[in-house]
């Protein structure tokens, strides 16, 4: 409950953060929400020395559509996501993950981009990324440099960002055409973590699926990509059959480990009901269903 | 227009809550609140293993950090006789470890520093040299011959058996399973849980160097128990030893033992001439203090074909971690779990106990439950719904069929209780009409011919509270009566001071409400003070449902006291004899003549004032009462729960429960009783776990993995009543505090069970997690 | 290192030196002494030490006080101005407590959901109550103490319009 002593800057820039985090590359830690490093610091889990709170800087809480993309600034808290009626409209699995995040107290205060830097497996928002394609600008003192989301996570808790970086904008290619998405989550209760959870995002191309975006959460050392589910998609008519093999490669995708949520059995079955379940929702809602 | 007269608040009225007031303007005073000058504060260093040996501690490091005062470790307390305390249940239990820890989180050594940060930043320096040993977590193993010997600084401790205990007929049960058509059994876990009451556990301990007074605000559910333990233990005088247990937030039996922290904080104000305080990390509270259930249980029940039962039998193992330290009054080594035979007319039973030590937490402490009871009544109800399933019976009809009938009471039964009084058929024909039973049952054949899984479980428990009396009942040899003292000024207003403590459970209302029934003075003019053990007459607290079984019939004996009394001094204002003199809620009259009267209030002046020749001043009493048996509250729950094949995941659709607790005080507060107890047994069937690894690294030390339901899955619960009044208590009440959390998870489970008997699965132990539910299906083919 | 922070508590500024490490819940309890705000747990889970940070309910058990610092915090005992605030007065009126604890942290996030909401459902309630745990009530009765407050306050809020204050 009682933190180990830190140093502490508010810096009102981002080049000012960038610099300082330059200078405590090997013990500083960038605080934005907090909502994941506060609880680690009270256990004294972690113990950095030296926080750079990036909460002062402005401009990082952009959301908006830009250049054909749909961005995301480092400080947008779950909770305007939840609101926003931009996602509400046109990123539906964004805008079914959002409220599905912890608890109302804690989206009230973390961030996307915090929780997506933080990369616990079981987060909810790095499957949303992988689902949509999105790709996450890393700036650092020394310039600026864009991954894909799915290059960017490589192990539990751990990612392609510097210490001396912050992710300060996540870039998700703008909607076109009939689209659907949908997030389903398992969780025992009200913020605990998820079980299971699976992001679906589907581009509908005629009739037919154009590309679809499928990613697993909890279920491996990190979000997982199902590309061979996506594959498989491509090009079909969604029917029952092609749901059902969907379902299927995703279960085979997931490298689930048995703890108290459940068997390895449980979880790999829980990824392809979510799967079928979620392509199902994602298509009617392709198709103007909502 | 009629004037709208503010409610006197007498028995059967929802007054507000008095207490509320403070509470909603965040001026409640909790234990963290107080704050003296001088304070100094204690962090504990925890052990990280299960079983090790201390080789040494080193404590220098933390005591060159700057602010820290002194560190304390068993090996200084041992100088002063206190590095081991004695057990509520006749063990022993280190306070801080000299020569090994035996489970993970336990005790080793404090910090005592000028700021709780600091205390904390020179506990993690203190460093510890652990040889580590095998740790045994599961009572079966412990049992094994050559299992590792947990408490061997017990000299006659050979292995790692604790007890051995028995109830009921052993002849007559084997007797009556030999005649039984049928033999139905079920073998049941009834896992580890904790109280969690969302206020911590701590103490301010303050001991004034130059006049030895000790004044101890703790977190205590009994005041004066424990100030009477302290004086035993840490040998200070008792009159010197004051107690305050300040508001509490929530108990649910968590703050009825004594935990070594609070010895340790005594034992350093004592030393340092400082007040120290302690304030539990929820971590802290969930891995070392007393958790409650873990007890292995083997039922048989032995029916005829046509349903009727004939006997039970039942074998349990309980896992009491490594110090026996059951926070339970009763002579009986297993509580009163020999309350298993239920709401049942069972001819014939016997029940057999071993406890086991492992190397877990102690605590074994009753979580909202009359020491076991909930144990005995998930067993017993559980039990009956298989007898329903393997005999293809309607589990309503079966429960109907061997209810023990309402002029069967006083019942006696086969273990040894003498129920006071109940009605069963009555309480369980009105939930099935409440929640519309035959329409459901209709609604679940149809689903199930398409698939879908819809389960309706029924459970009727009967509870058996409000210890004691005191020949069977007792902490210490201290017998489980209660007390009650009041005092009416002058002007007629009056202050009730008891022995028993509140939690949440809104005693300053209902326990005025009771005078005000008696004596007739409104209960807004009832101040009720509890907690502070100079203040209040001695008593042995709050929990097992015993503050309105005895605490509450004192109340009701001290009113009645005061208005003998009151009587005489009525019949000299009336100037007419004592005879003549009839009273009805605060209002003395001459019989016939109701105009010629006075109130309550007239009497209490004149008891000052103008009293009868003779006769001593003053409007003052005080009850110590003695239960002459327990209550038995009963009801029946019903649940309707769907369940999703391709997750597991069980929706509790409905929940309707009727509660029978006797005369309701104030039915707005019972019923808020029941919700919370619905809400726990709710966390308990789906949720709630504290659980072991082979090392014994305890999971769920934390709310991240000991959940706890939030408004969104706890279901909306329907509440009805039946009122059957306990004929011995003074008013008719039983105790309710614990009825819905002791009845609810045997309902829950047996939904989830009558969703999927069919289809062969006979059990599923709790939590009742999605992951058990489809595993069992898949087992059976029929998971989606 | 301690730094000068200022907080703006329940109206009044507090200037106090503190270390970075101080977490807001300290901050309000220990420094300015308003013990109303709770602590349950560590792990930002049971929401008892819930306040308003610049009108958003925050644990502030997570939110470190330098966070704070030129900003407004609300606590429950800013609620009662002169009589009790319509939701106190609902908790009261339709026993939505028991020990209390949890009670201030509720009452916080009831506070900014009817902000947001006036005339929330039952779902919406419980959904925005979720990030707190009560272990005493189950619940039912604290979803009528919201209802009761927001009928209270749409009621108070229609008092002019009646009045013919209609604009």
């Amino acid at each position: 409950m009682l933190p180990a002593a830190f140093e502490y800057a508010s810096p009102g820039t981002l080049d000012e953060a960038l610099a300082l985090l330059d200078q405590h590359a090997d013990d500083g830690k960038v605080l934005a929400g907090g909502q994941s490093l506060i609880p680690l610091l009270k256990l004294r889990l972690a113990s950095p020395a030296f926080l750079v709170d990036i909460n002062r800087i402005p401009d990082l809480d952009v959301l908006e559509e830009r250049d054909g993309a749909l961005v995301i600034g480092a400080l947008v808290r779950h909770k305007t996501a939840e609101r926003s009626s931009l996602l509400a409209n046109r990123y539906a699995v964004l805008a079914e993950a959002a409220p599905q995040v912890a608890d109302p107290l804690v989206r009230n205060r973390g961030t996307l981009a915090g929780s997506l830097a933080h990369a616990d497996p079981s987060g909810d928002w790095g499957s949303v990324m992988l689902a949509v394609d999105a790709e996450f600008v890393l700036r650092s003192r020394s310039g600026s440099r864009t991954v894909k989301a799915r290059d960017f996570f490589s192990g539990p808790f751990s990612t392609l960002l510097q210490p001396n970086e912050i992710l300060t904008e996540i870039r998700i290619p703008a909607r076109r055409g009939p689209t659907g998405g949908a997030y389903l989550k398992l969780e025992r209760k009200v913020g605990d973590f998820a079980t299971v959870g699976v992001a679906i995002q589907l581009q509908m191309d005629d009739g037919k699926v154009g590309t679809a975006g499928i990613a697993l959460t909890a279920v491996g050392p990190q979000n997982i990509k199902a590309t061979e589910a996506e594959a498989a998609l491509k090009g079909q008519t969604l029917n029952d059959k092609v749901i059902k093999e969907a379902g299927q490669l995703a279960a085979k995708a997931a490298e689930p480990r048995a703890d108290l949520r459940g068997s390895e059995a449980y979880k790999r079955n829980v990824v392809r009901i979510f799967t079928e379940r979620g392509l199902k929702r994602a298509y009617e809602r392709a198709r103007g269903g909502g | 227009m009629a004037i709208d007269t503010p409610p006197k608040g007498f028995i059967g009225e929802s007054i507000k809550r008095k207490e509320d007031d403070r509470f909603i303007r965040g001026k409640g005073n909790y234990l963290d609140d107080i704050s003296l000058p001088g304070m100094l504060h204690m962090s504990i260093l925890r052990s990280p293993f299960a079983h090790a040996r201390i080789r040494s501690i080193n404590t220098k490091p933390a005591e060159a950090v700057p602010g820290v005062v002194a560190v304390v470790t068993g090996a200084l307390l041992e100088q002063h006789k206190l590095a081991w305390m004695p057990t509520l249940s006749g063990d022993t239990q280190a306070v801080l470890a000299t020569d090994k820890v035996r489970y993970q989180g336990q005790e080793v050594a404090c910090v005592i520093a000028n700021d709780p940060y600091v205390a904390r930043d020179a506990a993690q320096l203190i460093d510890v040299d652990y040889e580590v040993l095998k740790a045994v977590v599961d009572p079966y193993q412990a049992l094994k011959p050559g299992a590792p010997l947990i408490r061997d600084e017990k000299k006659d401790q050979k292995d790692n058996h604790i007890y051995h205990w028995e109830a009921g007929d052993k002849a007559a049960t084997e007797a009556a399973f030999k005649k039984a058509d049928k033999v139905v059994s079920l073998e049941t876990f009834y896992p580890r849980c904790h109280p969690s009451p969302l206020e911590t556990c701590g103490i301010v301990a303050d001991i004034n160097p130059a006049t030895g007074q000790a004044t101890l605000y703790m977190t205590s559910q009994a005041p004066h128990a424990h100030r009477t333990l302290f004086a035993l233990v840490a040998g200070l005088p008792e009159e010197k030893i004051r107690i305050i247990s300040p508001d509490l937030g929530g108990g649910f039996g968590n703050k009825v033992p004594i935990y070594p922290g609070y010895v340790v904080a005594t034992a350093a104000s004592l030393l340092l001439g400082h007040p120290v305080k302690w304030i539990e990390d929820r971590s802290e509270n969930l891995i070392s203090t007393g958790f409650a259930r873990d007890f292995h249980m083997q039922g048989e029940l032995a029916v005829n074909k046509d349903g009727k039962f004939l006997g039970l039998r039942v074998k349990m193992l309980s896992d009491n971690g490594a110090f026996y330290a059951d926070a339970q009054p009763s002579k009986f080594r297993a509580g009163l779990f020999h309350i298993v035979t239920g709401s049942y007319d069972l001819p014939a039973a016997h029940v057999e106990t071993d406890g086991a030590y492992t190397n877990k937490a102690p605590g074994g402490v009753a979580f909202r439950c009359s020491f076991r009871v909930t144990e005995a009544s998930y067993l017993i109800e559980r039990l009956v719904e298989s007898a329903a399933v393997e005999l293809k019976m309607d589990p309503a009809e079966i429960r109907l069929k061997n209810f023990i009938q309402p002029e069967q009471f006083p019942y006696k039964s086969a273990t040894g209780f003498e129920y006071d009084s109940g009605d069963y058929p009555r309480a369980l024909k009105l939930a099935l009409e409440k929640i519309g039973y035959e329409q459901l049952r209709k609604e679940q054949a149809e689903k199930r011919k398409r698939g879908e899984l819809m389960g309706i479980g029924v459970a009727s428990f009967t509870e058996v509270v409000g210890a004691g009396h005191g020949t069977e009942y007792d902490i210490a040899g201290l017998r489980m009566f209660d007390s009650a003292e009041l005092r009416v000024h002058p002007t007629g207003k009056a202050i009730l001071k008891l022995g028993v403590k509140s939690q949440g459970q809104g005693h300053e209302t209902t326990f005025a409400q009771i005078v005000a029934e008696e004596l007739g003075i409104p209960a807004s003019d009832v101040e009720v003070q509890e907690g502070d053990t100079d203040n209040t007459p001695y008593g042995l607290g709050t929990y097992a449902s015993r503050s309105t079984p005895v605490g509450g019939a004192a109340t009701a004996m001290v009113s009645r006291k005061l208005r003998d009394k009151a009587k005489k001094i009525a019949a000299h204002l009336l100037e007419a004899s004592e005879a003549d003199i009839e009273f009805d809620h605060g209002k003395f009259f001459v019989k016939g003549a109701p105009s010629k009267s006075k109130t309550i209030q007239d009497v209490a002046f004149a008891a000052y004032t103008n009293l009868p020749e003779g006769m001593e001043a003053g409007l003052e009493g005080v009850t110590y009462y003695d239960p002459p048996n327990m209550t038995f509250p009963f009801g029946t729950y019903v649940v309707v729960v769907d369940i999703d094949r391709g997750t597991g995941q069980v929706k509790v659709r409905r929940m309707v429960a009727v509660d029978d607790c006797g005369v309701r005080i104030n039915p707005m507060i019972v019923e808020g009783q029941i919700h919370g107890g619905l809400t726990e047994g709710f966390g308990i069937a789906f949720m709630e776990l504290i659980t072991f690894d082979e090392q014994g690294n305890c999971i769920g030390s934390n709310f991240t993995d000991y959940l706890l339901p939030t408004s969104w899955e706890t279901p909306r619960f329907e509440t009805f009543e039946t009122v059957t009044p306990s004929p011995h208590h003074p008013i008719g009440a039983k105790g309710v505090g614990e009825s819905a959390t002791v009845g609810s998870p045997a309902a829950y489970v047996n939904a989830v069970i009558d969703a999927v008997g069919h289809l062969g699965i006979t059990n599923i132990d709790m939590p009742v997690s999605s992951d058990k539910v489809w595993t069992a299906l898949q087992e059976k083919g029929a998971a989606e | 290192m301690a730094r000068p922070i200022t907080i703006t508590v329940n109206g009044d500024k507090h200037s106090l030196e503190v270390e970075p490490r101080l977490l807001l819940v300290h901050f309000i309890r220990e420094r300015l002494r308003l013990t109303g705000t709770h602590i349950g747990c560590d792990t930002t889970h049971c929401g008892a030490c819930t306040v308003l940070l610049d009108g958003v309910p925050v644990k502030s058990c997570t939110v470190l006080a330098v966070q704070a610092d030129g900003r407004q915090v609300t606590t429950v005992e800013s609620l009662a101005v002169g009589g009790l605030h319509p939701i106190q007065e609902g908790f009261k009126q339709e026993h939505g407590l028991q020990c209390g604890f949890c009670t201030p942290g509720m009452m916080m996030s009831s506070f900014a959901l009817l902000q947001e909401k006036p005339d929330p459902t039952e779902d919406e309630i419980r959904w925005a109550l979720s990030g707190n745990i009560c272990r005493c009530t189950g619940y039912m009765n604290i979803v009528k103490s919201v209802r009761y407050a927001a009928q209270k306050m749409k009621a108070a809020a229609a008092v002019p319009v009646e009045a013919g204050a209609r604009s």
